[in-house]
């Protein structure tokens, strides 16, 4: 493997032979690598994730208080983008066509096709550098002393403050773009033909008949999603510093520390399974057809 | 009889080169791309610096003017040369991974559609695997084991693309198996192998090239989005390896606004036109989306 | 004064490769309590006829001049506000029960209570205890109000929308295929109900269908449109028996009849018409055997042939083939 793992921990280019030898035995390095399978395997089964090459600790310590900051950050982002992605797909959709429409079409067009992370960098030059209004990185100001919890939330929450906007803003135009093709389909129905033939306005067309219709595949959407957010977290984490998983993953990456590698892997990959899982009950519980 | 067959394909060339003038989006795109294929081809010809050449200590980020256009990077490399350089290799990465996945996505697509039963199930098994998993860690797992040389990334990021292809051709192929056509060119003799490649293939490809595009779109931003966190190669210069100096040497901070901001720029430009084209094509091809 | 009064209407759609007329100058007369058969080919304009009353129609579609009388009062030119007071309220439709003409994921009664909310100022609990009285009316389960769409068979999701469009005791109903995609049985289920629903509550009922046998049963009158126009209008006796019109005569006798001699049904030649470009003169000329030089160049008026009874023709009629 490239990058060996062995001469990263031994820097100390005078570690004698016996010490290479017990570190290779303690991280199981010098067996064939179906053996290391095997022995990773053995061991996750009993919660035991192997050490970080970095931090000289347990992997899940590591991982542990990483998880919150990156929930917080994702979580804040997706409720954003959810609401107002809707609503801007919904808004383009029965406009279609007009300015609104081709406004937003052109928003989600070119967010889709930056880079999170090089939005980042200009809304950390506009914002933070430029206009100074917001930290440019970390989760709460270092070495600050806080007076009290609301001092110390009100801190975080302005750091929190460009990171959430970037992730959002990429997500937003993604589920504005989705929302608006899924609502033009539903449009299209015969159903709806018969809620207009009722004498309905189109508050009332889109509020109770049309959106409704809309916002299933949209769930099965967002889940699908999940995984393709946890890329922008990455970015988004590296970028503001931000204390969570994905700037952990960088560190990993670059470090070539695999035993935290994996692990922040395995944790992400056992997440979007769940979230897809608990997407696809959600969906069945809302779609009368599936009830039954 | 050969000669009403070449009228009838001339016709429908024809036909497909007026609707795609008058598509505007499709145009947009394809005047993009020539534009940035032309300057890549031909660009390097006309470095006015070697991009790699460091520059002398004192010329190290200087703002854009004089011999250099764009300004100097934290080493002092011009940056207008670089971008030019970059484009090359940006454009050779997304174009070749994108080969890859098309070929990958097709073949599985279409095997699986076609035989049915077991292989299909086994194959989408596998096919769903990829697409539920979040890319980004995926692919950065697979390219900090696999190394960081400029064919490695095409490799990853065509192994790791094809699964959404490999759905459509599959869906394409299950319906074109129904048809009535395919029945009775069977019941003349013709075996499996001949019914795919004459028949199936050819009613695939449509559908494929939109596609296909839109792929080109998300690797060349992959390629640069890997190289930004530190996975690209490091002999070559990329936009999204300038990203990566960039924001190393904290060009964002420093308000050094003509390191960062070309080279993004110029991704956003591709991956919109490649977006554009893409949707264009589907537009164009996919008789069920065509406006009223 | 009668319940509906169509006069001359003109109703054009605009698309990319040209101005498609698809009613053009089309005028009939509805009295209440009376049922009227539209009656023709897919495309000749019976279904824009009807969603024109009530502005129903697309982006694409106008009505470009004309009047549409109900009750004496012109809907062509009342405003957006007005016609939404109309909808459902006066004028109500039965649609397509194959197509998905009911919303998915709604529970059928709550469909059916909206218009009532809407229109009646009811609350909602009265408006759902009015469906299922709507239920009972039309022989389904009360109790079966909380059902969605996909728990109903094609014939129970008929019925289901017949009891919908009588939710606010509209003066005429509008059936456009009603009976289309049932099985035969089922169908006659369906027409019995709108015959026996129509004699208690004495609504108007404008029936649209290709399907000429189901309307001898059901109506009082017919009009036969094609290419947009109405080629002969009058009451179902007339139409049966006494029709003028070669296309009259046509459609009729591509219908198998169990009592005449067996004989093979004969197709119309020809294929429908381009409505963007008409054929000159009459429009069904190209397809007429009868037709002679003055169909190609000159349109026929409307003549009567006796009280009620009008048809277009040159020819001052046709009479069983001669």
């Amino acid at each position: 493997m490239p990058g060996d793992p062995l001469a990263m921990i031994m820097r100390n280019p005078r570690a004698s032979a016996e010490a290479i030898e017990k570190t290779k035995e303690l991280f199981g390095l010098g067996e064939a690598w179906y053996m290391q399978f095997l022995i990773y395997l053995q061991n996750l089964f009993q919660g035991d994730f192997g050490l970080s090459f970095i931090y000289k600790k347990d992997v899940l310590e590591v991982i542990w208080d990483k998880i919150l900051p990156t929930v917080i950050m994702v979580g804040l982002a997706q409720i954003v983008a959810i609401i107002i992605g809707v609503l801007l797909g919904v808004i383009a959709a029965w406009k279609r066509g007009t300015k609104i429409d081709v406004i937003s079409l052109s928003f989600s067009l070119i967010t889709y096709s930056m880079p999170t992370f090089w939005l980042g960098i200009i809304l950390i030059s506009i914002f933070s550098i430029g206009l100074g209004l917001f930290p440019t990185s970390g989760m709460l100001t270092p070495g600050k002393t806080f007076l009290s919890t609301l001092d110390m939330i009100r801190d975080g929450t302005v750091h929190l403050v460009l990171p959430v906007l970037t992730l959002s803003l990429v997500l937003i135009g993604e589920y504005a773009l989705t929302m608006r093709n899924t609502l033009l389909d539903v449009l299209t129905e015969d159903y709806m033909t018969t809620v207009r033939a009722k004498g309905f306005d189109d508050k009332y067309m889109l509020k109770k008949h049309a959106v409704p219709n809309a916002m299933l595949p949209m769930i099965t959407i967002i889940a699908i999603n999940l995984g393709l957010t946890i890329g922008g977290a990455i970015q988004v984490e590296t970028i503001f510093s931000w204390p969570g998983l994905g700037r952990l993953m960088y560190e990993a990456l670059n470090g070539r520390d695999y035993p935290l590698l994996q692990g922040i892997f395995l944790l992400i990959t056992i997440s979007v399974i769940l979230a897809n899982l608990i997407a696809d009950i959600t969906y069945s519980y809302l779609d009368p057809r599936v009830k039954s | 009889m050969n000669t009403i067959k070449q009228e009838m394909r001339k016709k429908r060339v024809e036909a497909f080169y007026q609707s795609f003038r008058s598509n505007r989006m499709g145009m947009i795109g394809a005047v993009i791309l020539i534009f940035f294929i032309v300057i890549s081809i031909f660009g390097p010809l006309f470095f006015p610096f070697n991009p790699l050449e460091f520059g002398e200590p004192g010329n190290v980020l200087r703002p854009p003017g004089g011999s250099h256009l764009l300004g100097t990077d934290n080493l002092g490399r011009d940056i207008f040369s670089n971008l030019l350089a970059g484009g090359r290799v940006s454009l050779m990465v997304g174009l070749l991974a994108t080969v890859i996945s098309m070929f990958l996505g097709t073949s599985i697509g279409v095997v699986s559609g076609f035989a049915g039963s077991k292989t299909d199930m086994i194959l989408m098994r596998i096919t769903d695997f990829f697409l539920v998993l979040p890319w980004l860690p995926l692919v950065l797992v697979l390219a900090a084991i696999l190394g960081t040389s400029i064919w490695n990334i095409i490799l990853v990021i065509g192994l790791t693309s094809w699964a959404g292809t490999a759905r459509v051709v599959r869906s394409q192929t299950l319906s074109l198996k129904e048809r009535p056509f395919i029945e009775r060119i069977r019941s003349i003799g013709a075996d499996d192998k001949t019914i795919i490649i004459r028949h199936i293939l050819p009613n695939v490809f449509p559908l494929v090239f939109a596609n296909t595009i839109l792929i080109t779109a998300v690797a060349i931003l992959s390629e640069t989005t890997l190289s930004f966190l530190g996975l690209g190669d490091t002999t070559r210069s990329s936009w999204g390896m300038m990203l990566h100096y960039a924001f190393q040497s904290g060009a964002a901070s420093s308000g050094a606004y003509w390191f960062f901001l070309p080279p993004g720029i110029c991704v956003v430009l591709v991956v919109l036109a490649f977006t554009f084209l893409g949707y264009a094509f589907d537009e164009m091809l996919n008789p069920k989306l065509k406006r009223r | 004064m009668e319940l509906l009064q169509i006069n001359n209407l003109k109703t054009y759609f605009e698309i990319s490769a040209g101005t498609v007329k698809a009613v053009d100058d089309v005028s009939l007369t509805l009295n209440y309590g009376e049922s009227l058969g539209l009656v023709g080919e897919s495309g000749c304009g019976k279904t824009t006829t009807a969603l024109s009353i009530n502005n129903l129609l697309p982006d694409e579609g106008r009505i470009v001049s004309g009047e549409i009388l109900l009750e004496g009062k012109n809907l062509v030119e009342m405003s957006d506000r007005e016609i939404k007071k109309i909808r459902w309220n006066d004028v109500s439709m039965i649609f397509q029960g194959a197509m998905n003409a009911l919303n998915p994921v709604m529970k059928i009664g709550d469909q059916i209570a909206e218009t009532i909310v809407l229109h009646q100022k009811s609350s909602f609990r009265e408006a759902l205890k009015k469906a299922e009285e709507l239920f009972a009316l039309v022989d389904l389960e009360p109790k079966r109000i909380s059902n969605y769409p996909h728990e109903f068979s094609g014939g129970m999701k008929q019925r289901a929308m017949i009891a919908m469009a009588l939710a606010c005791n509209p003066k005429l109903v509008i059936g456009d295929e009603p009976t289309t995609a049932l099985d035969v049985m089922v169908q006659a289920q369906i027409l019995n109900l709108l015959y026996r629903l129509r004699q208690e509550l004495n609504m108007g009922l404008i029936l649209i269908t290709h399907d000429l046998s189901i309307l001898g049963e059901t109506c009082d009158k017919i009009a036969v449109m094609y290419a947009g126009k109405i080629v002969e209008s009058g009451d179902v006796e007339d139409i049966f028996n006494r029709n003028k019109h070669p296309y009259t005569h046509k459609l009729l006798s591509s219908f198998p009849n169990i009592h005449r001699e067996r004989i093979m049904p004969e197709a119309i030649e020809g294929i429908p018409p381009d409505l963007i470009n008409p054929p000159p003169g009459c429009r069904f000329h190209p397809r007429c055997p009868y037709c002679i030089e003055i169909c190609r160049s000159e349109e026929p008026a409307m003549t009567m042939e006796s009280k009620g009874h009008y048809y277009a023709c040159h020819l001052g009629g046709v009479h069983n083939g001669k």
